[in-house]
């Protein structure tokens, strides 16, 4: 251990889930022992943070990974370069639809449970009908354009043949809101991280319809985000968080320390709901509608395993893919080099070397992409 | 238009500390001013205000809702100052010099208000000028291919010089009150339909 001051880094978080690695990384001992003192801020808006990254409040944050290819593409009201040199986890979201949409959807033959292309095409049902009796398109919600929820809410609602900017209203709602939203009818589903899905069935006021991982396994979600000139001004400093941070990730994969993380995530400053609620989703457990048992989906989030704290620049092409399939940015050839050349597995690679060998990824993601629902 | 016709819009869910910003910037000579304290209908409340700037307080989670209704719709695009109670004296010249179009400020200070504003503008206005710049220079670039193309065919088809084969679409553009790359496009989908 370090016997030397640490340096303190500011990191800016939103309470979620996966927000855990960078609590573990400070509560846990992970940062000392690289001579780090993680301050973590919480935050109240993704844009909050990205400014706050951007002006030198935070050295580095939580942050969704299209924010990053965001700033690189220049397409947000920010001209900023950030990089993503780690990333904090694959999947871990899940669409959630309001007790009367679900039942509707049962009507056209969803089934808790069911595969997303089954239970897209019952929503493509209830749709046609609300269509067909002048009622008013549905509201779902996300949490941030540049987010990870709004492309797979998309790509799930787009398979099912619904035009997401036609057939429904798509909105954005800050994640503490959703399950006042959702309860008062303001809107009929969302797509958002944990534990804002359980919570809602916690409260009978939404049933899941599908996990993320379901519509696209071991998928991309949160990254730490740095600005680019800090990266290069402090590689030494960097390299050390990446690597506190990878041990914490693994550290919160083992489900002997789930207890314990559900409570330490569970107080005020964090996340500030419920252990309970925490708990479930860490094991994989996810409760889909109030009263029945959970169902497991074991990869739902996965803070370590199968890479998952490396930035694969194929994740960020996809991202930028997205991007223009929905017209957030013109189409450019050059967005694809853009986006990759924002996500740096060199730096972690390089962090990583020096003290956790096993952690050191191959030079190409070994499946790709991964598999989507509908291939 | 002088500072004091410019409308601005506070959104602050408490009703204290938008009273507090309201007076300073009243006191800073504004006096266009509506505050806004439910998000609902936010949208609309922008359609019909027309504000020049949109203060929020910066603890608000509902600074994301107003992102994304920047992104769908560029007309109802503003430029956007936070405000915070305690204060941190580099912070407005560091967000400026990093191109941050919002920025963290000492909102209650009344001689801070206006400047916090104006730059505000500036920066948004800046920002919307090279997002404009960089859209026309792109065009002019894909302009530029697509008569280079319909050129080509031209000359080729008609055997005519390089400048002939300008001049005719030049004319062929006068004539049916169109564009010269809307002419040049014309000229490449027949070639493409006849080949």
């Amino acid at each position: 251990m370090s016997v030397s001051t640490p340096v303190r880094l500011t990191v800016g978080f939103m309470p979620l889930l996966d927000c855990a690695t960078l609590v573990v990384a400070e509560r846990k001992g992970f940062a000392r022992a690289e001579g780090l003192e993680l301050a973590l801020q919480r935050e109240t808006s993704w844009a909050n943070i990205r400014d706050r990254l951007a002006v030198g409040h935070f050295d580095a944050a939580h942050m969704l990974a299209p924010m990053v290819v965001a700033a690189a593409l220049g397409a947000g009201q920010m001209n900023v370069p950030l990089i993503a040199p780690l990333a904090l986890g694959l999947g871990g979201n899940a669409i959630t639809v309001s007790g009367p949409l679900w039942a509707a959807m049962q009507a056209h033959g969803a089934t808790l449970g069911a595969p997303p292309g089954a239970q897209g095409a019952a929503l493509a049902g209830a749709i046609a009908q609300r269509r067909a009796a002048g009622e008013p398109p549905l509201t779902f919600a996300m949490v941030f354009p540049f987010s990870c929820h709004n492309y797979l809410l998309r790509y799930w609602l787009a398979s099912a043949g619904i035009d997401p900017d036609a057939d429904i209203r798509l909105v954005v709602v800050p994640p503490p809101m959703l399950v006042t939203a959702i309860g008062s009818g303001q809107v009929d589903g969302f797509c958002v991280g944990e534990p804002w899905n359980s919570l809602a069935v916690a409260t009978g006021l939404g049933c899941i319809v599908a996990a993320t991982s379901d519509i696209w396994r071991r998928s991309p979600e949160k990254v730490v985000g740095v600005r680019r000139d800090w990266s290069e001004r402090h590689p030494e400093v960097l390299a050390a968080l990446i690597r506190a941070v990878t041990r914490a990730a693994r550290w919160c994969d083992e489900p002997e320390h789930h207890e314990e993380l559900a409570r330490l995530l569970g107080a005020p400053q964090y996340v500030g709901v419920p252990s309970s609620v925490l708990r479930s989703a860490l094991g994989g457990q996810l409760p889909f509608v109030q009263g029945a048992p959970p169902a497991s989906r074991p990869e739902f989030l996965e803070f370590s395993h199968h890479h998952a704290n490396v930035p694969w620049p194929e994740h960020a092409a996809w991202i930028a893919s997205q991007m223009e399939r929905w017209g957030q940015v013109a189409a450019r050839p050059e967005h694809d080099a853009m986006a990759r050349a924002a996500f740096r597995p060199d730096l972690y690679r390089e962090a990583v070397k020096d003290g956790i060998p096993e952690a050191v990824p191959p030079t190409v993601r070994p499946e790709g992409l991964g598999t989507f629902f509908d291939e | 238009m002088s500072d004091a016709d410019l409308r601005l819009l506070i959104v602050d869910e408490n009703l204290a500390r938008a009273a507090v910003l309201e007076e300073g910037l009243r006191a800073a000579g504004y006096r266009r001013l509506v505050v806004v304290h439910e998000m609902q209908n936010l949208l609309r409340r922008i359609v019909d205000e027309e504000p020049d700037v949109i203060l929020i307080d910066l603890e608000n989670p509902n600074r994301d809702v107003l992102e994304q209704m920047f992104q769908v719709s560029r007309v109802v695009a503003r430029p956007v100052a936070m405000f915070v109670d305690q204060s941190d004296a580099s912070m407005i010249e560091a967000a400026i010099d990093a191109g941050v179009g919002a920025y963290v400020v000492d909102g209650l200070r009344k001689e801070r208000v206006k400047a916090v504003v104006d730059t505000a503008i500036s920066r948004f206005r800046a920002f919307n000028k090279l997002r404009e710049e960089l859209d026309r220079t792109r065009q002019q670039l894909e302009d530029r291919k697509l008569i280079d193309r319909a050129k080509g065919i031209l000359m080729k088809e008609k055997g005519l010089s390089e400048e002939e084969a300008y001049s005719l679409m030049r004319s062929a553009a006068m004539r049916d009150n169109l564009r010269i790359p809307q002419v040049a496009q014309g000229i490449i989908t027949a070639a493409g339909l006849l080949r």
